[in-house]
């Protein structure tokens, strides 16, 4: 049985099947993030104190700079298609497969960064201190739970507390040096998780949508790029049609991206 | 986007490069604008919001080839435009007593 209306555009509709499909599930896309950025507004609002500087805004440039290439990569695949230069899809195609990788690997160098930055509360002797900084060793994810765990016995921790930091930045100025805190005076230890504050459970319920986004865009682009791509043989319009729908997709995930960026990086 | 002549395809391929270099300026005046200090914070979100929204713009219209879609797709889209409109105007109202923070 043959699927209708692949290449040629329905009468009444004036498209072919597969763009009304994709473009009705990016409605259902914009509300799902737009449920989302709804939620974010009404947590800011509704918080007294929203933190900044959390984030490397250099590393976070570097991937709307990422993204924004792969946007652009993947309209000149489709564009290379129309013109009949396989060559050049496939020269396109696989730049944007290998962009969203590379998106997706510095996204998930922050968030190890996340995990092994430390928010610190103990009992100095005089009073309690509040500190924030990176554990001896970086381990990932530590809690109260872990140091008293008795086949770790860690009696005590070194502590690396965070440089002063400015409004955006990375820290800066001189470290100050690391102090040892013992098990037993500390009061809460946790990462920089989603559990951490409001702000984190929002930055990670985002990113990692978008992120799940971008996997998913990539698996799809690349099946074009490999075997999706000997359609080229036989149906060859059809191709042009499927990648203009993964592009539609793709360009989707950077319009979301345009706004993540400033909204967590730089607000 | 039904068939296209060539040249059309080519004319097209010249305007992507441009919105390509328009989006990566983009990206570089809302790094350096989030540092300017406006004094009011509302300032910096709307600067930021605005930038976005253009960018936004480019994607959609140039890459997306919204600026010449049938009119199926802008049915749907401005079907969505409106409940995305009033999914965040309800947020809005039931916090509007506390919309002050936002901009501290």
């Amino acid at each position: 049985m043959d699927i209708p209306y692949t290449i040629e555009a329905r009468p009444d509709t004036g498209l072919y099947n597969a763009k009304v499909g994709i473009w009705l599930f990016l409605a259902s896309e914009v509300m799902l993030f737009g449920a989302l950025f709804s939620s974010y507004v009404m947590l800011r609002v509704g918080s007294l104190e929203w933190p900044h500087g959390l984030l490397n805004v250099p590393i976070g440039t570097l991937n709307t700079v990422v993204l924004i290439t792969s946007s652009i990569t993947v309209v000149l695949a489709w564009a290379s298609l129309k013109l009949k230069d396989f060559s050049k899809f496939k020269l396109f195609q696989g730049c944007t497969v290998l962009l969203a990788l590379t998106f997706v690997i510095i996204k998930s160098f922050e968030y190890h960064d996340k995990f092994t930055h430390y928010y610190v509360q103990y009992n100095d002797g005089a009073q309690i201190v509040e500190k924030t900084g990176h554990l001896e060793g970086n381990p990932l994810n530590w809690t109260l739970a872990t140091l008293a765990d008795p086949a770790r016995s860690i009696a005590e921790i070194t502590f690396h507390p965070d440089a002063a930091k400015d409004e955006h930045g990375p820290a800066h100025g001189e470290h100050p040096a690391p102090i040892k805190i013992a098990t037993s005076q500390i009061k809460k230890l946790e990462s920089f998780g989603p559990w951490h504050s409001t702000y984190l459970a929002i930055y990670f319920t985002l990113t990692g949508l978008h992120a799940l986004h971008v996997i998913g865009g990539a698996i799809v682009i690349g099946y074009f790029w490999g075997p999706g791509s000997r359609m080229w043989k036989t149906e060859p319009a059809r191709l042009t049609n499927r990648v203009e729908v993964s592009g539609l997709f793709w360009h989707f995930v950077d319009l979301v991206w345009i706004f993540l960026f400033p909204v967590l990086y730089l607000l | 986007m039904h068939d296209q002549h060539a040249e059309d395809i080519k004319q097209a391929t010249r305007k992507y490069i441009y919105v390509f270099l328009a989006l990566l300026l983009g990206t570089v005046i809302t790094v350096v604008a989030s540092y300017v200090p406006f004094g009011i914070k509302a300032v910096n979100i709307g600067v930021a919001l605005f930038i976005a929204s253009v960018k936004a713009f480019l994607v959609a219209g140039y890459f997306m080839h919204l600026i010449s879609e049938k009119k199926m797709i802008y049915g749907i889209l401005s079907a969505t435009g409106f409940f995305f409109v009033g999914l965040m105007f309800l947020i809005i109202w039931s916090e509007a007593d506390q919309v002050g923070n936002f901009f501290k």
